[in-house]
């Protein structure tokens, strides 16, 4: 029997990731030095894990409300009107989810149909494209530039819009890139949005890594704040990326079709992360801001070690990655990551893992201590001197 | 130059070499040196200590710390009795305190039979130190942010992902 015959054939159309490969050369390896790790390296704060466990201990190990326990989704609304000025609804708006993963795919399905097309842009998180196709909606790309600081442009946005255009899903600060948006980035944005009646998914699991500039929100502006779904979560903010929680915020069409989705596939996010986030919302500032701190010193120096050793690199504003340029070794992006893997054992990942414009860059995580990327730093400084 | 972060580099290992402080703080070397050397006269940094797990060493040291409870001076208050006995070199670390005691003092010593020699011939005879109480420390867990006993943790991130 040929089992790829009863494969469905949406599944089919999505490739494989371009991180695979180099997971699996990486594996074999003795020796290697990572810097393609797309999590915190921070342990969780032990006062969330202890949370966690005196909530097992209670026996509170059954299913919640499908929208998540109502005590969390309040503290949800109140960090998000606290630390974003942005406010919801425990009742209406919110619904936990199984880490952002899940909240995108939910938000997708929920509001795409065959044909239509979703704007997302080049390079992204690697799910959301598959999560697109999933939808059985169509991926419109726009690519985000170097020149840029990968920011969305109006200019760009305007032009990939179509008829067919039902929404676009924007990830600030980036996985891979680590570029932000500002509030006057987002000013010139907004008319356009408004004009087209454009769904707007704003997957700010980052949000909490933002360096010179404050985090904004699509959905600070009040006039197209219901066409704004949020997608947030607990993994990179806290460290809590084994405890799969994330959650969704938007208006309540939206969250009600959103749950009847949740409710089939997922019943409820697991109740031991639910307590354990509540903890972290309510008393976890300290933590976020602690390891910002540490990040943002960690940024300063790789950025800084990359351009010295000849990769071009700009100073990402959020999240935990930089993105270099390696055109000037005329190697692909794959070429470059693959070699470096095999003659001087660091990963990374090829830019063109987040899409095609990711080509001619790599990304590199610091989510690593300062001595792991000197040494990182001090092998591809060796390796570079073959291209000199 | 960003002082505080500086600072917390440092606080957190003392070791950091200047090129790489610069690199953190997107300064040049000489500034980072300056702004030490700086923070070291204002005595804001007051020393560059190293955290040590005696127990493993073969070489025993006996910590105490001692509630002292003083009167305090007209005038003066609690600081000039705060320097007679800071000044004895036993003592290591001394705090003015809230609560029923006025200071805590941590003193270290070879024996329990040096220390209580300490505390018996010369704090508790400090003038207007009306009472002392010692407690000998038995284990230490954690130092500084630094827990001494653990294991080193095994990275168990996966090596490339998302």
């Amino acid at each position: 029997m040929n089992y790829e015959n009863y494969l469905s054939d949406t599944v089919k159309t999505i490739k494989p990731s371009g991180i695979r490969k180099f997971f699996d050369l990486a594996n074999e390896m003795e020796g290697v030095i990572s810097l393609g790790v797309g999590e915190p390296d921070f342990d969780t704060p032990w006062s969330i894990c202890e949370a966690g466990i005196y909530s097992i201990e209670q026996g509170k190990t059954h299913y919640t409300a499908n929208q998540g326990l109502l005590a969390l989704r309040k503290e949800i609304c109140n960090y998000q009107k606290r630390r974003f000025h942005i406010e919801y609804d425990p009742i209406k708006n919110v619904i936990v989810t199984v880490g952002g993963s899940e909240a995108i795919d939910i938000a997708m399905r929920a509001i795409a149909n065959e044909g239509d097309e979703i704007i997302l842009m080049e390079p992204s998180y690697v799910a959301y494209t598959p999560s697109v196709q999933l939808a059985k909606a169509t991926p419109v790309y726009i690519k985000l530039e170097e020149k840029d600081q990968f920011k969305l442009t109006p200019e760009k946005l305007e032009a990939a819009i179509t008829p067919k255009t039902k929404a676009m899903l924007i990830n600030f600060p980036s996985n891979p890139t680590g570029g932000v948006m500002t509030k006057e980035d987002y000013e010139k944005l907004v008319p356009i949005i408004k004009k087209h009646n454009l769904i707007v998914l704003s997957d700010e699991i980052y949000a909490e890594l933002s360096y010179d500039d404050s985090f904004y929100s699509l959905a600070n502006f009040d006039e197209i704040k219901d066409q704004i779904i949020i997608i947030s979560g607990f993994s990179k903010a806290y460290a809590m990326t084994g405890w799969r929680l994330g959650y969704v915020l938007a208006n309540p069409t939206f969250t009600t079709a959103m749950n009847k989705i949740h409710q089939y596939i997922i019943m409820s996010a697991p109740t031991a992360a639910q307590y354990a986030a509540i903890e972290a919302l309510k008393n976890g500032d300290y933590h976020v801001e602690e390891m910002r701190k540490s990040y943002l010193a960690r940024r300063n120096f790789i950025t800084r070690g990359c351009n010295k050793i000849g990769l071009t690199t700009h100073l990402p504003q959020g999240a935990f990655y930089i993105f270099p340029d390696i055109r000037c070794t005329g190697l692909t992006s794959d070429e470059f990551c693959e070699r470096l893997l095999k003659e001087e054992k660091v990963a990374c990942v090829p830019g063109t893992a987040f899409g095609e414009a990711g080509e001619g860059f790599i990304r590199i995580s610091y989510a690593y201590s300062i001595e792991h990327i000197k040494e990182a730093l001090k092998r591809m400084e060796h390796f570079l001197k073959q291209f000199q | 130059m960003k002082e505080e972060l500086l600072l917390s580099l440092l606080e957190t290992n003392a070791r950091y070499d200047t090129k790489d402080l610069a690199d953190v703080l997107l300064a040049d070397e000489d500034s980072v040196i300056h702004s030490m050397n700086e923070l070291e006269k204002k005595k804001v940094i007051c020393g560059y200590h190293t955290i040590i797990n005696w127990d493993k060493t073969n070489s025993h040291k006996v910590m105490a710390l001692i509630e002292v409870e003083v009167s305090p001076e007209r005038d003066y208050g609690y600081d000039r009795i705060a320097k007679n006995i800071y000044r004895f070199p036993e003592v290591d670390t001394m705090y003015l305190m809230s609560g029923k005691s006025e200071f805590i003092v941590i003193i270290y010593g070879k024996t329990m039979q040096e220390i209580a020699n300490f505390v018996g011939s010369k704090l508790a005879t400090t003038d207007h130190v009306t009472s002392t109480s010692t407690f000998f420390v038995l284990k230490e867990y954690k130092i500084n942010g630094v827990i001494l006993d653990e294991d080193e943790k095994v990275e168990d991130r996966l090596v490339v992902t998302p």
